[in-house]
């Protein structure tokens, strides 16, 4: 909140003092999407806020019991559980992608052959369904891979990956990081592409390795890229939904449900209010996340 | 095709290296080899949905169908009715891109036209800070309120997804006019254009390359959605592609080329239209996610 205002008086400063009309047709392009925005998103967002502090269970009557939602959530074994998984499996994955997008994004722009094509092959991933994605490695891991165990008398292959509840996470950052260094990976290769090519000559007449032009001078140029990529990814990954869904359900027992998927059960499983406390709070976590975003990339533009 | 070639390479001549003037073929030769992984899960799907019930239970996912056999697309189509599941994705995916677009396009010329004015300046912000809501969160209520107003179908999707893009695709779409020059605008309004044929006429034409990467989120997004349209269209018979694989994912059971046929079928339309597409879906989510 606190950079939106600054922005507001960004634009104070820039305001010209017109005295003339607006024209009408202006508000009709504006005000009929600002009403449908309202519906669609403010009020929602209002009435579950409204509805944490209740003990509705989605119908009927209802009143206020004031925070105890909140605290009963904060000592739910079930709650506490999904968040840590989901920053657990979050943070886990966007090291993953990163570090992969990253190097194949150095490969990608170096002196290689069938460059467009290989590109072409790497960005497949983005155009396809997480649910449909995750069905078809559900099967890979729970038929394809146990079967090849147990062929070769591997035994820690032969058992499926999915239904162990310590690893089954393992698992969804393999098919999340599948899905998601397309993306990360194009930003990258734009990054790359605006480094100076120059700078490269003057460390091969200083003498510098090619490893040590990678860690000195190219990462350090895409540093803000690797900031905007590491967040956009973890926001994206705190939500994750779709790829959980068709690989675990949440299984094996709860092991593997994110945050997400305990707050659309609430819709289910008649603790309404109280999963519109959870989501408040991830609503927040949400803020706190993008404000982050905010000042890291302010902070980068200012440099 | 050929630009990007052109592109590649002008962008590699920007950088000679003195002792590395060769190709990199161990690079090449180590890239193939990651493609391979981003092919693999592809090639099983296909290669799965072509066998028969028989082959394919046999759990060797990489062989290849012996006989090469139909079956599986025959039988999915009919039992996830997948005319109509492909026809409902492509309202939904159609309806949400172009409602994006031209709502996102209609806002952003009269925020940026009228900044002088506190209500488009703070609409301004408004529509940006639903940045900062992930669907989860208001799903609940969401999902009660489109069942209350009669829009638990693929309509509300639609309302509920486009929505949902514009903050990102305002934010592009400001960008972008803001450095449009006023003169070009002032002649045609010279020529007695009104500010509605000045939008179609000169607006909207210049937006073409933002609409592009506005349209390609959205296809994306709308396209490839399991979680609002699973939550919010109460009538399974009017579900979209992806959340069909979730709901026949029972009857499917062991007949894994019925399975993978439909599973193939669902996602065969966007790597198809990516594939005639690639130029500029790539350019696009650069830009796109390097600008938002």
């Amino acid at each position: 909140m606190s950079t939106t205002t600054t922005i507001v008086t960004a634009g104070d400063s820039t305001r010209r003092r017109s005295t003339r009309r607006v024209e009408p047709i202006y508000y009709l392009f504006l005000v009929p999407t600002l009403l449908l925005f309202t519906l669609a998103i403010t009020v929602p967002g209002v009435i579950g806020i409204f509805f944490s502090f209740t003990d509705s269970i989605g119908i009927g009557e209802w009143s206020f019991n004031g925070l105890t939602n909140y605290i009963a959530l904060f000592s739910d074994p079930a709650i506490l559980q999904s968040y840590l998984f989901t920053f657990g499996f979050s943070i886990a994955t966007v090291i993953v992608v990163n570090v992969i997008a990253f190097l194949l994004a150095v490969g990608l722009t170096s002196r290689i052959r069938f460059k467009t094509g290989l590109r072409a092959i790497f960005v497949i991933p983005m155009v396809i369904s997480g649910i449909i994605i995750a069905y078809v490695f559900n099967f890979l891991f729970s038929n394809s891979i146990p079967a090849a165990g147990a062929a070769t008398g591997i035994p820690w292959l032969s058992t499926s990956l999915l239904a162990n509840p310590d690893l089954a996470w393992i698992a969804i950052v393999i098919v999340t990081a599948w899905q998601a260094i397309p993306g990360t990976l194009l930003i990258y290769i734009a990054g790359l592409l605006s480094v100076p090519g120059d700078v490269y000559e003057a460390a091969d007449i200083d003498g510098a390795s090619k490893r040590q032009q990678l860690l000195r001078i190219t990462l350090p140029l895409v540093a803000g890229y690797v900031v905007i990529n590491v967040i956009l990814g973890f926001k994206g990954f705190l939500n994750a939904y779709d790829i959980i869904v068709g690989l675990t359900n949440g299984g094996p027992g709860t092991s593997t449900r994110s945050i997400a998927m305990t707050i659309i059960a609430g819709f289910n499983g008649g603790d309404y209010a109280y999963q519109m406390a959870n989501a408040t709070i991830f609503f927040i976590v949400a803020v706190l996340i993008s404000l982050l975003q905010l000042s890291l990339t302010r902070g980068r533009n200012a440099l | 095709m050929s630009t990007q070639t052109m592109t590649t390479i002008t962008a590699d001549g920007r950088r000679p290296r003195i002792r590395m003037e060769r190709v990199n073929w161990s690079g090449t030769i180590i890239l193939f080899l990651c493609a391979v992984t981003v092919l693999l899960p592809l090639y099983v799907t296909i290669s799965m949905a072509f066998k028969t019930t028989g082959q394919a239970v046999d759990g060797n996912a990489f062989s290849l169908p012996a006989p090469f056999s139909l079956d599986g697309f025959v039988e999915a189509w009919n039992l996830t009715k997948f005319p109509v599941g492909a026809a409902i994705s492509l309202a939904v995916t159609a309806g949400t891109v172009v409602a994006t677009i031209v709502l996102a396009a209609f806002a952003s010329y009269a925020i940026v036209r009228n900044w002088d004015r506190r209500l488009f300046r703070w609409s301004f912000f408004y529509l940006l800070a639903a940045m900062f809501i992930p669907f989860p969160v208001v799903a609940l209520p969401q999902i009660q309120l489109t069942g209350r107003v009669g829009l638990d179908n693929p309509l509300g999707v639609i309302i509920l997804a486009t929505m949902f893009q514009l903050s990102f695709s305002v934010l592009l779409f400001t960008a972008f006019l803001r450095s449009i020059p006023l003169e070009l605008e002032e002649s045609a309004r010279m020529d007695g254009a009104s500010t509605w044929q000045t939008f179609w006429r000169i607006i909207f034409p210049l937006l073409g390359p933002m609409s592009a990467t506005v349209g390609i989120f959205a296809f994306l997004y709308a396209w490839n959605d399991f979680m609002m349209p699973s939550l919010i269209i109460s009538d399974p018979a009017l579900q979209t592609l992806p959340v069909r694989q979730n709901l026949f994912q029972n009857q499917f059971s062991n007949n894994y080329n019925v399975s993978f046929a439909s599973y193939l079928m669902a996602m065969a339309p966007a790597i198809v239209a990516y594939l005639f597409t690639q130029r500029w879906v790539m350019e696009g989510v650069t830009q796109g996610a390097v600008k938002g």
